[in-house]
């Protein structure tokens, strides 16, 4: 099993005729990814490699049934492209878009709370989720992973998990789904219902959590796991060493009033009984420790 | 973007928060300009980016064309010192017409990213660090949470005022500006707006007598016209204006470790790892996805500027990015700028054999291939303390 998404799911492009909208839409499908439309009022009609474009989100579904949005798109319209698609009825949506306002960002996530609360997103500025042999949405790099479990992965940073997926699968050990939540102040989907849905699944063994500096998502998350969680968690959270006041690359990535530190998260996560990796590639180690190989 | 003193003023007047009459000036006849055309007694604010000015006597009262001249010249030769030690010039003050003073309150707006909510913080202790009064009397503070997609009203806003046990002659002057602050804070795309103090002056109006403002980045795109006349003034770190200019994310440090990776996660994590090593990064630099040469050469170029670098780490995830084509860049790039410092890579994802026979076969001790995060650390960092 995965978790999210898998090769039945079907996925609607919001972005598919842009440039990079277009090359990762096409990466994705590729890769096993059931991408059934895209969506661009302006080209209804016309078709990106096969895929069929058109003019709304609400279309797509009437006329090919389409269940998650992948949206893709410049951050100014982002906002709205993610109202579309849960006023439309879409319940599983993945936005990689960078650099959203984040008044939008905590606008969209409790009007989705209160009008959609089924409706998942995932992100914005994300590399999106790998369910490995089954379907990709966004950036995540297929070739660094291995299907059939027992692992699942969570983590705010792109590199950093897919070098948690390398490091898992150069030790022989599979990954289940790899979700990534992405580096902004107000992510839509969070470490803890991340946690909560690998728990649930009956392939997952292991989780991997990465984390970074700024927030308190991952003391959250540390005492989700102390409470909810049996399934043995590995941790690393970048940012050890980073100087308070500075936006690290990420804009959620910021230790202010010195709340958010990584020492402040990694302790929270060692005394829920999480491993900590004293860096990435220790990752790998600790998992396979954990599951006893 | 953090504003000035003043230009959050010019700010908060745009949503129609009253503040003091006042200018700015950069010389010392320009301040007396200022105070004549506002009136005596008038205040000279020292216009730097940190806390903690008023102690270091860059805050004073000029009660006439004398003291102005005296003040100002004295204000605009200051260096002001933060926590760390790192020293602020004074280029700029603001001179304002000086308020009588009755009582001092505290206001701020912000995210609150645990909640998912904006915010409120009001408390009739103002004028002080309200971290430090959050610490020693938490009961004076009132806090309300406001959620984004249904705004604040006013009679929610008035209970919040009642709260915060104010004078009560303050009470509809309170209301009225925290409204308006937290239209400024939404509509104008603020993460931090801040009155600290909030006064209530003798005659019972209720004005900002200072402002802290800080706008976010990823909204300029909406506020083009007056977010640009902010630009400019800022003292940035020279080597992040040029790292700016090439749309890299930099962050300067202090170090002799320059550090070029791929992905915020990845950089923030090369930079631990330097300093667990025992050496001290020269800076945090994100070169993205797509580390072409053009990239990477841009990316050397600002690390090759600072004279502080004595090695240079370079870390690289290949993902959809192959290894193969930064190693490339790597080549190229090493033939474009002639860097300063020996370079020490780790190459590892996709396609990491090809790009590792690459620079193998162009290893030299100004190209120095490492297996690992790790043993390339160590490497650079024995290199810069060599160097």
């Amino acid at each position: 099993m995965a978790i999210f998404l898998d090769e039945t799911t079907k996925v609607v492009v919001q972005g598919l005729t842009g440039k990079q909208g277009q090359f990762y839409g096409l990466r994705n499908r590729t890769y096993g990814t059931n991408i059934v439309a895209g969506v661009n009022p302006k080209k209804a009609g016309t078709d990106v490699e096969g895929i069929p474009i058109y003019a709304t989100v609400k279309d797509t579904i009437e006329k090919e049934g389409a269940e998650a949005a992948f949206i893709i798109v410049p951050a100014s319209v982002a906002a709205d492209s993610i109202v579309e698609a849960a006023d439309a009825g879409i319940k599983l949506i993945i936005c990689v878009t960078e650099h959203i306002p984040a008044h939008d960002q905590a606008r969209i996530y409790n009007w989705l709370k209160a009008t959609h609360p089924n409706t998942r997103l995932i992100g914005p500025n994300c590399a999106g989720i790998l369910s490995p042999g089954r379907a990709n949405i966004g950036f995540t790099p297929t070739e660094v992973c291995k299907p059939g479990g027992p692992v699942g992965v969570v983590s705010r940073s792109g590199t950093l998990a897919y070098q948690a997926l390398y490091e898992l699968t150069v030790q022989n050990i599979g990954q289940t789904t790899c979700v990534g939540i992405g580096g902004d102040p107000v992510p839509g989907t969070s470490f803890i219902d991340v946690l909560e849905a690998f728990e649930q699944d009956a392939e997952t063994g292991a989780i991997v959590m990465i984390g970074e500096i700024g927030g308190t998502a991952e003391e959250e998350a540390a005492d989700y796991i102390k409470h909810h969680i049996k399934k043995p968690v590995v941790a690393y959270i970048a940012g050890m060493t980073a100087p308070p006041g500075k936006k690290m690359g990420h804009a959620g990535a910021i230790i202010s009033g010195g709340k958010g530190t990584a020492a402040g998260k990694i302790e929270a996560l060692q005394a829920a009984g999480v491993s900590v990796a004293n860096n990435p590639t220790e990752i790998g180690g600790l998992v396979a420790k954990a599951l006893g190989r | 973007m953090d504003l000035l003193e003043y230009q959050g003023k010019q700010y908060f007047a745009r949503y129609g928060i009253p503040v003091s009459p006042g200018g700015v000036a950069d010389t010392v006849d320009e301040a007396v300009a200022v105070a004549e055309k506002v009136g005596y007694p008038v205040v000279i604010k020292a216009q730097v980016q940190v806390g903690g000015r008023g102690k270091q006597g860059g805050i004073k009262l000029a009660n006439n064309v004398d003291e102005v001249r005296e003040h100002a010249h004295f204000i605009l030769n200051l260096v002001i010192k933060d926590r760390h030690g790192n020293g602020y010039p004074v280029r700029r003050v603001w001179v304002e017409k000086a308020s009588d003073i009755a009582e001092e309150y505290y206001a701020s707006f912000t995210l609150d990213r645990s909640a998912k909510k904006h915010l409120g913080m009001l408390s009739a202790r103002g004028g002080v660090d309200i971290e430090q009064v959050a610490a020693t009397e938490p009961e004076a503070i009132a806090y309300i949470r406001v959620n984004p997609s249904e705004g604040l009203s006013e009679a929610t806003c008035r209970e919040w005022v009642q709260a915060a046990n104010l004078n009560p002659k303050a009470e509809d002057g309170a209301v009225a500006i925290l409204l308006s602050l937290y239209r400024c804070y939404t509509e104008g795309d603020a993460g931090l707006a801040e009155i600290n103090p909030l006064i209530l002056t003798p005659d019972g109006k209720v004005h900002a007598l200072d402002a802290k403002v800080s706008l976010d980045d990823a909204a300029a795109y909406r506020h083009q016209e007056v977010w640009n006349a902010f630009e400019g003034l800022e003292p940035h770190d020279e080597r992040e204006r040029a790292a700016a200019e090439k749309d890299l994310q930099y962050v300067g440090l202090e170090g002799s470790v320059g550090i070029i990776a791929n992905g915020a996660g990845l950089a923030m994590s090369t930079v631990d790892i330097v300093n667990q090593v025992g050496g001290k990064p020269a800076n945090f630099l994100d070169i993205g996805g797509g580390a072409n040469a053009d990239r990477m050469v841009d990316a050397l170029t600002v690390i090759n500027d600072d004279e502080n670098v004595q090695a240079i780490f370079i870390n690289i995830f290949g993902g959809i990015t192959r290894c193969d084509e930064i190693a490339n860049g790597i080549v190229e790039a090493m033939q474009r700028v002639t860097l300063r410092a020996p370079l020490v890579v780790r190459l590892d994802g996709t396609n990491a054999v090809e790009g590792r026979a690459i620079l193998q076969a162009n290893q030299s001790d100004r190209l120095i291939m490492q297996p690992d995060m790790l043993t390339a650390a160590k490497k650079a960092v024995e290199i810069a303390a060599k160097n």
